[in-house]
């Protein structure tokens, strides 16, 4: 396409113009989207607060006409929410520091050792990246059920989903990319292995260990199928199975179970807002495997 | 993937196999490998013979061969409404997510005004758990009472164009957009999140010299940017199809994989042949065919990649 050769005063203003206008066609457009994003989370809250007799008036109130805070002890006394609370901050924590801490292990042995069998066992782990979950699930369940005991434990919920091929591959990138000559050079000075791993990688590692830490319990935190599958009561279940539950009782109460969704939410929330930057990061960088 | 030295150089002294560093490196692999063994290696194995079984966990299982594959593709009606749905939901939520996240994207990559809280908005559902995301849009879809439904009747009032809401949630034809829009929501954050690290790393000279042979924003967009970012697309494209085709906990707690199976997806008939009707090897047998199709699909896109998408250096990164 031929461009007119304007006078730089003649192209200006119209080029301003068209930029202004497009600026405002983007906010327009960011601002639909946003409402579209949190349009869910305001209804959420706004159910949660209302009366019944509220919850189903045509044409329906954002605001009620009386705060109905009672809808929040309600929910608490129907359902042990401090107890799934609890659980799903044992199962994430613990799940997240055994992934991060065998990951960690494995990856630098699989980057920075020799040993006879590093690459096929590599491999080992490349081969099951691409297998869904579900597939080991079925054996999994039998395992913990039928071999273990596991049924209904926080073992059950902790160790099936806390060695993934996946977080071995991501550290292996990471340690792959430092400079071989730190570990020779400390070994010329006299350190141990382990030393090496401690003091000089995983200290060079923070940003690739703190995102798969947050990938891991952000994973595990909202995880549901599996906790599904292997709690029976209330005193094992996490808060997305606990909620799930709830809607199974009450599943014409929304004000009782939206306020059991704010319930489940408000932390995570309060959480994300705080450290945005690192939640957007840490999802990015393990998204893309650590590239 | 990661390489280290070219194999036709030959390795430094340091980086051949060393002996004092055998048992230490098992020593190290030991945690991971472990767990690794018994809980995916293992498992994986078992999963592959379980789906030559008849076996409800009470009596012992019965060896059965290929059966379970041969009913579930010649008499197994529910499977075939799953795969169809799976398939549906894979071709309409990696489309539309990719393109709202693109679009998202490439807005917030312009210097604009409330940059960071619209970060902050569109990323919000990713850290939400699904489940309470499940339960507010199936109050949002109540035909009744909910709030989609009052302001598609006010549309209907304020213009008088005759629209009805549908009734998303018990109509088999509108529960699966409801499933789609419920996904959009979840996901359309994480997509821009990834997009935006991929925009950011093109190289500014690029657009400047665009600017400089009067390139419309159109052409640079065009020429420029979704050739840069076509790595990024191909990335997102293939995760977003494995978990479209493992959608699970949207269609249980929203429709509970209804109604009339119109939200039973491949996973739901996974779960629900293993923890309803108690059929473990076929639930091991579905899950097997899931694998495939994930596998089938993934070699396919691997192979077309080099059709669209652009690397920028010789070492294809």
């Amino acid at each position: 396409m031929a461009v007119e050769p304007l006078a730089a005063e003649q192209m200006r203003p119209t080029r301003r113009v068209r930029r202004r206008i497009g600026s405002i066609v983007l906010q327009v457009g960011l601002l639909a989207g946003s409402f579209f994003m949190v349009m869910p989370f305001l209804w959420m809250l706004s159910t949660s607060l209302k009366l019944p007799k509220e919850i189903f008036k045509y044409p329906p109130i954002w605001i009620p006409t009386e705060i109905a805070w009672s809808n929040y002890r309600d929910t608490l006394t129907a359902l042990p929410f401090d107890r799934f609370y609890l659980n799903s901050a044992i199962v994430s924590v613990s799940s997240t520091l055994i992934q991060v801490l065998a990951a960690a292990l494995a990856a630098f042995a699989f980057a920075r050792l020799r040993f006879k069998g590093r690459n096929p066992l590599f491999l080992l782990y490349l081969a099951t990246l691409m297998i869904p979950f579900q597939v080991t699930m079925i054996p999994n369940f039998i395992l913990i059920s039928r071999v273990l005991g596991w049924y209904n434990t926080y073992q059950a919920l902790i160790f099936p989903t806390s060695f993934s091929a996946f977080s071995v591959f991501l550290l292996r990138q990471f340690f792959s990319s430092l400079p071989m000559e730190l570990d020779e050079a400390a070994r010329m000075d006299g350190a141990s292995t382990l030393r090496i791993w401690w003091q000089i990688i995983l200290p060079l590692s923070g940003p690739a260990l703190a995102a798969l830490s947050i990938f891991s319990f952000l994973g595990s935190w909202n995880s549901f199928l599996w906790p599904l599958v292997v709690t029976a009561s209330n005193e094992m279940r996490t808060i997305p199975v606990g909620l799930s539950a709830f809607q199974g009782e009450y599943n014409t109460a929304w004000n009782l179970l939206m306020a059991g969704s704010v319930i489940a939410l408000v932390p995570v929330l309060a959480v994300y807002m705080v450290g945005q930057n690192w939640f957007q990061r840490g999802i990015t960088l393990s998204g893309m495997g650590g590239r | 993937m990661a390489s280290g030295a070219s194999p036709l150089r030959p390795l430094p002294r340091w980086r051949r196999w060393r002996a004092d560093q055998q048992s230490e490196g098992y020593l190290f692999l030991l945690p991971s490998l472990a767990g690794f063994i018994l809980f995916v290696l293992i498992p994986v194995v078992a999963a592959l013979v379980l789906s030559l079984y008849e076996w409800s966990l009470l009596s012992p299982g019965e060896y059965v061969g290929l059966t379970n594959y041969l009913n579930l593709f010649r008499r197994d009606p529910t499977f075939f409404k799953a795969l169809g749905n799976t398939l549906y939901f894979t071709v309409t939520i990696v489309p539309l997510q990719l393109a709202a996240g693109l679009a998202v994207a490439l807005a917030l990559n312009q210097a604009i005004k409330g940059l960071a809280v619209y970060r902050l908005i569109y990323f919000m559902p990713v850290v939400t758990t699904i489940v309470a995301g499940a339960l507010v849009f199936q109050w949002i879809f109540n035909k009744d009472f909910g709030i989609l439904s009052a302001a598609i009747w006010r549309l209907n009032e304020l213009t008088g164009i005759p629209v009805q809401p549908p009734d998303w949630l018990t109509d088999p034809a509108w529960a699966r957009p409801a499933v789609v829009i419920l996904t959009l929501w979840k996901n359309v954050g994480f997509t821009m999140v990834i997009y935006l690290a991929g925009l950011q790393a093109i190289p500014v000279e690029l657009y400047d010299a665009a600017e400089v042979d009067g390139a419309t924003s159109w052409r640079r967009l065009l020429y420029i940017t979704l050739p840069m970012i076509s790595p990024t697309t191909f990335f997102l494209m293939v995760i977003q199809m494995i978990g479209a085709f493992q959608l699970f906990d949207e269609a249980f707690v929203m429709t509970r994989g209804g109604p009339a199976q119109a939200t039973t997806t491949i996973v739901y008939y996974v779960y629900v042949n293993a923890f309803e009707y108690r059929r473990f090897g076929m639930a091991s047998t579905v899950a097997w065919v899931l694998f495939a199709f994930i596998f089938a699909f993934t070699f396919l896109q691997n192979r077309m990649q080099h059709r669209w998408v652009h690397y920028e250096t010789e070492d294809g990164r």
